[in-house]
């Protein structure tokens, strides 16, 4: 096969990928998120199986035997762990917004930039070999398939199909991950291309397993016993004593380590993770996935060491087999399967990587310049801003491909897949420290986790990566040979004086042994900032905080206390703020002399905040007025996102406040109305007595004098006596009265309604004051003619009514010349009742005021006869009770008519 | 002696009356503080028992009346009246009062308090 059908075949397939990414986010934008699914999570979980896993594997276990499982055996019994570390690093990301694992730990140990920055080098250091020997892979597959002498190593720098794919991966992954920009950074075509991209490696793997166990032999028996006749192969697949156990243990905990911390694995598994619940599925698929993947890799390793020449490569055997036996097409398969196994790697982990970059190192030096400054502003500013972080993530990118490239020209060359692979295992292993304790212990600190990383780091870089330069011929043999300077305890294979370990176990075994020891050094060393305790308890309380909705965070930056109330103001209104805020204080004692407010204060604020629009808006409304730290450019582009919402939710908020305020108001009125009731029950009262004590005083008096007085003249006597007889009943009539009003005041009266014929009505009420009438010499006159009127009404109560105008018209007109008349005139549905009297007539300011209780007793100014002072309110009271209304006509001197309308019918 | 009776509910003027002849006063009644003046200018009364709420002049005025002008110096003032919060009757005993007793008072101790106030 030639090179230029290869490549075409190569272009091919990446433009398949594409076609398939823009179909699933084409599929998203319309609701039908073909990522929301447990199968496509595993499968994209199995970019873990990369080109070392494609072509490695049998390379491995031709040299060590069954020892390559350990990669797969680390993962396999790790996932039932997931449940409980992976998903909650999941649910912390959620919660937190955490976009890479450079991002958890920064995050985790007080947001420290310094951690950021730490784990983003530890990263790429880790991921550059890692890569390059994807680009091997590709390269040196690319040449078995078109039968050309391998050029890697040899030729020019810039002269190799290794660069060619290189920029061209660039380039895909430019398009793939970086085309806009994600506050989320979720990719859902790119998940699905890597879900994609996992199927077609594993039936490439298992179509030449199969070939090669059933055509090349008679299936896996014929197989075994070819092999077992030879016996340096059965050893491969045998456990002997000479099987290290001890590497079995660090290697099956190094790709334990490796499966939840590497760069891209933790971008699959928990950036791109929509929900937690795939996590169940996949514990049990992806286990599943890498069994399937490893099924044939004895048979072919076998096959190989059957069939093949001693000369080829075991790292090729994969593509070399069906080659040798004239199966093109399914040697095509395979260079396809190896290809997708190595780009969708590069593709994940670079673009893991590339958000690392920007967000942990370039932007928190771009963010800290005064242009940036300007939080507020995400109008102006936000898309020229998003278009900054994309540049700087595509320049990553590049950058990071072409140091894989200058990596694999001069070292990743000279070793294995495997090994290589393996040294960046290494590499990311130093996180489980900082990344366990996190999870899992608040005592976890900041520095530890400076002081561990950088020691995990440094024995890494010197007990792997540095014989690694020396095996290239960078640096003199005689380091590993000797030690530096001649010092044997140094040697990078035999650190203090550590032998019967492979190369990759002791540097394991030591890494780890440092950076645990130096992250435990600084947790008892130092005690944690405040923001520390702070993050710490959001991390490992992460589950019981979702549950209880306490997200407390302390602030410990300072915000000016005018920034923070008009912040709460434009939410809440400036009073309800004002209020709630001096509450707070008192209640606390919080000093108030300060500018700045007390850290309790905002913390209270964001709380108050935080049920409003909840929690993560809180944080960050607060955050833009405390100068706590800069906002991170995610968190702009949130609030970009979340400002529709914010202004729905503050209208509303506008509306309920608009709300409040009326009903304060209400409720102040009502208040001013029960006071200015509790008035008038108290004037009542103090009236009532007053009016009470009249009569006690003559009935007192008169008695007393009744009893001293034994010579008494008979008829005075008997004049005191009748006196005290009725003043006795004035003194009961007036309590009768009191009660009535009482009755009435509180609604308590229900009438007794009846038909009354309004003539009746008028002819018996005057026949009851006829007689008073009489004595006073006053003539009392009824209309001749009554229109014939019937009202719906309770008898007594009417007629009580019409009694006491009577008595009052009759008591008001003068003695013997006095003139009473009552008429009844029928207006439209009304009755209208008239008594009318040419009596002294009622000033017109009082007119009003008349059918108040008691008001003659403390207002009279002119001599009149007494009443109770009861009389017109209680007849006010029963005609209001009939819907109808009462009132009065009347000039000084000119005498008075009192008017009564009522709802009325024609009989 | 001369006893000027002012008040608006005749049963109190009635009874005064025959109570404060027995004791031998020469008693004089008014229903209001319009008709009290008339009498005091023409009678120059020892006593005065005063209501205080009567239509047109109150008692309040009647006593300050009496006891700014230098004429009456020798008349005494006796309040009776049914207000009887204590404002009420600090009022009428700083325009002057020289007793003040709520209603219902005992007229026994009315009579006894006259006495008094007379031999002084």
């Amino acid at each position: 096969m030639t090179s230029l059908p290869l490549l075409l075949c190569s272009l091919l397939y990446l433009g398949l990928l594409f076609s398939v990414a823009y179909w699933a986010e084409k599929r998203t934008r319309k609701g039908r998120r073909f990522i929301d699914n447990p199968y496509v999570y595993a499968l994209s979980i199995s970019v873990y199986c990369t080109a070392w896993t494609f072509y490695g594997s049998v390379g491995r276990a031709s040299s060590d035997g069954i020892e390559y499982l350990t990669s797969f055996i680390g993962p396999t019994l790790g996932a039932p762990l997931w449940w409980s570390i992976q998903r909650k690093i999941i649910r912390i990301c959620k919660t937190q917004r955490i976009t890479s694992i450079a991002d958890f730990i920064s995050s985790r140990y007080g947001k420290s930039r310094m951690l950021g920055v730490m784990a983003t080098l530890l990263c790429v250091l880790g991921a550059i070999p890692y890569i390059s020997i994807q680009l091997k892979a590709i390269t040196t597959s690319f040449a078995v398939l078109s039968g050309q002498p391998l050029t890697g190593a040899s030729g020019a720098f810039l002269s190799n199909q290794a660069l060619i794919i290189s920029l061209a991966l660039a380039l895909f992954t430019i398009l793939f991950g970086t085309r806009k920009l994600e506050a989320t950074e979720q990719h859902e075509g790119l998940v699905t291309a890597i879900a994609f991209e996992s199927i077609v490696k594993l039936v490439a793997f298992l179509s030449i397993g199969l070939f090669v166990t059933f055509s090349l032999f008679d299936g896996p028996a014929d197989l075994f016993e070819q092999a077992a006749a030879i016996p340096s192969l059965v050893k491969l697949f045998t456990f002997s004593s000479s099987t290290s156990t001890t590497n079995w243990f660090w290697y099956s905990c190094l790709s334990m380590m490796a499966i939840l911390f590497l760069p891209r694995q933790f971008q699959v598994a928990v950036v791109e993770n929509v929900d937690e619940k795939h996590l169940n599925k996949a514990m049990w698929l992806f286990p599943l996935y890498l069994f399937l993947i490893n099924l044939f890799v004895l048979p072919l390793t076998f096959a190989g060491k059957l069939l093949l020449s001693p000369a080829v490569d075991a790292d090729n055997y994969v593509l070399s087999l069906p080659l040798q036996f004239g199966q093109n097409g399914l040697a095509l398969l395979a260079y396809i399967g190896g290809f997708s196994a190595a780009t969708s790697m590069i593709i994940v982990e670079t673009i893991a990587l590339s958000v690392m970059i920007s967000n942990n190192v370039v932007m928190p030096i771009l963010v800290n310049r005064p242009s940036w400054q300007t939080r507020f502003d995400p109008m102006t500013g936000g898309a020229s801003r998003s278009s900054i972080v994309i540049t700087i993530r595509r320049l990553a990118i590049v950058s990071l491909l072409l140091l894989a490239y200058i990596y694999y020209h001069y070292v990743a060359n000279h070793y294995s897949l495997v090994s290589v692979g393996v040294i960046s295992f290494v590499a990311v292993a130093q996180f489980t420290p900082a990344m366990i304790g996190g999870l899992f212990w608040k005592r976890g600190s900041q520095q530890g986790a400076k002081v561990g990383l950088l020691m995990g780091a440094l024995v890494w870089l010197y007990t792997l990566i540095m014989p690694s330069l020396v095996s290239v011929g960078l640096l003199p043999t005689s380091i590993v040979s000797d030690g530096p300077f001649g010092l044997a305890f140094l040697k990078p294979y035999e650190f203090l004086g550590l032998t019967g370990l492979d190369p990759i176990s002791h540097a394991l075994f030591w890494s780890l042994f440092f950076n645990t020891g130096g992250y435990l050094w600084g947790a008892f060393n130092r005690p944690q900032s405040l923001i520390e305790q702070n993050q710490a308890l959001l991390f490992v309380d992460v589950f019981r905080l979702a549950r209880s909705g306490e997200q407390s965070v302390t602030w410990n930056g300072q915000a000016l206390a005018t920034d923070l109330r008009s912040l709460l103001a434009t939410f809440f209104g400036e009073e309800p703020t004002r209020r709630a805020l001096d509450r707070y204080i008192q209640r606390n004692q919080l000093s108030v002399g300060s500018d700045y407010a007390d850290p309790r204060l905002v913390t209270y604020a964001e709380k108050w905040l935080a049920g409003a629009i909840g929690t993560a808006s809180a944080r960050i409304m607060v955050a833009s007025v405390t100068n706590e730290e800069p906002l991170s450019v995610d968190e702009v582009i949130h609030i970009l996102k979340a400002s529709q919402e914010l202004m729905t939710v503050n209208k509303k908020l506008t509306r309920k406040s608009a709300e409040l305020q009326q009903m304060t108001q209400q409720l102040s009125l009502a208040n001013e109305r029960l006071k200015q009731t509790d008035q008038q029950k108290d004037d009542f009262v103090s009236t009532v007595t007053h009016e009470i004590r009249t009569p006690l005083t003559s009935i007192r008096a008169l008695s007393e004098i009744l009893h001293d007085q034994t010579d008494m003249d008979e008829q005075v006597r008997q004049e005191f006596l009748s006196r005290v007889i009725r003043e006795t009943e004035r003194l009961s009539r007036l309590i009768n009265q009191v009660l009535d009003m009482e009755r009435y005041d509180s609604g308590r009266y229900s009438l007794n309604l009846e038909r009354i014929a309004m003539a009746d009505l008028i002819s018996e009420s005057v026949e009851n004051v006829a007689q008073l009438a009489r004595d006073k010499g006053v003539w009392l006159e009824v209309c001749p003619t009554l229109a014939p009127l019937s009202v719906n009404g309770d008898r007594d109560r009417l007629m009580q009514v019409l009694i006491n105008l009577l008595s009052n018209a009759i008591k008001f007109a003068p003695a013997d010349t006095g003139h009473v008349r009552i008429c009844l005139q029928a207006h439209e549905h009304w009755a209208e009742l008239s008594v009318t009297d040419n009596g002294v007539g009622i000033e017109p300011d009082v007119q009003q005021l008349i059918f108040e209780k008691f008001y003659q007793a403390s207002n009279q100014t002119v001599r009149k006869p007494k009443g109770s002072g009861l009389g017109l309110a209680i007849s006010k009271k029963i005609i209001d009770l009939h819907n109808g209304n009462i009132s009065v006509l009347s000039a000084p001197g000119q005498g008075a008519q009192f008017i009564c309308s009522l709802p009325a019918y024609y009989t | 002696m001369k006893v000027l009776i002012v008040d608006d509910e005749p049963n109190i003027l009635l009874s005064l009356e025959y109570l404060m002849k027995k004791e031998g006063y020469r008693v004089f009644i008014a229903r209001d503080g319009a008709e009290a003046f008339d009498i005091i200018r023409q009678e120059l009364p020892d006593l005065l028992l005063l209501d205080v709420m009567m239509p047109r002049v109150d008692g309040y005025e009647v006593c300050q009346f009496v006891k700014q002008s230098p004429e009456y110096q020798h008349c005494k003032v006796i309040f009776l009246s049914a207000k009887s919060k204590e404002a009420d009757i600090q009022k009428g005993l700083d325009l002057g009062a020289d007793l003040y007793l709520p209603k219902p008072f005992s007229t026994r101790e009315l009579v006894a308090k006259a006495h008094e106030l007379m031999q002084n």
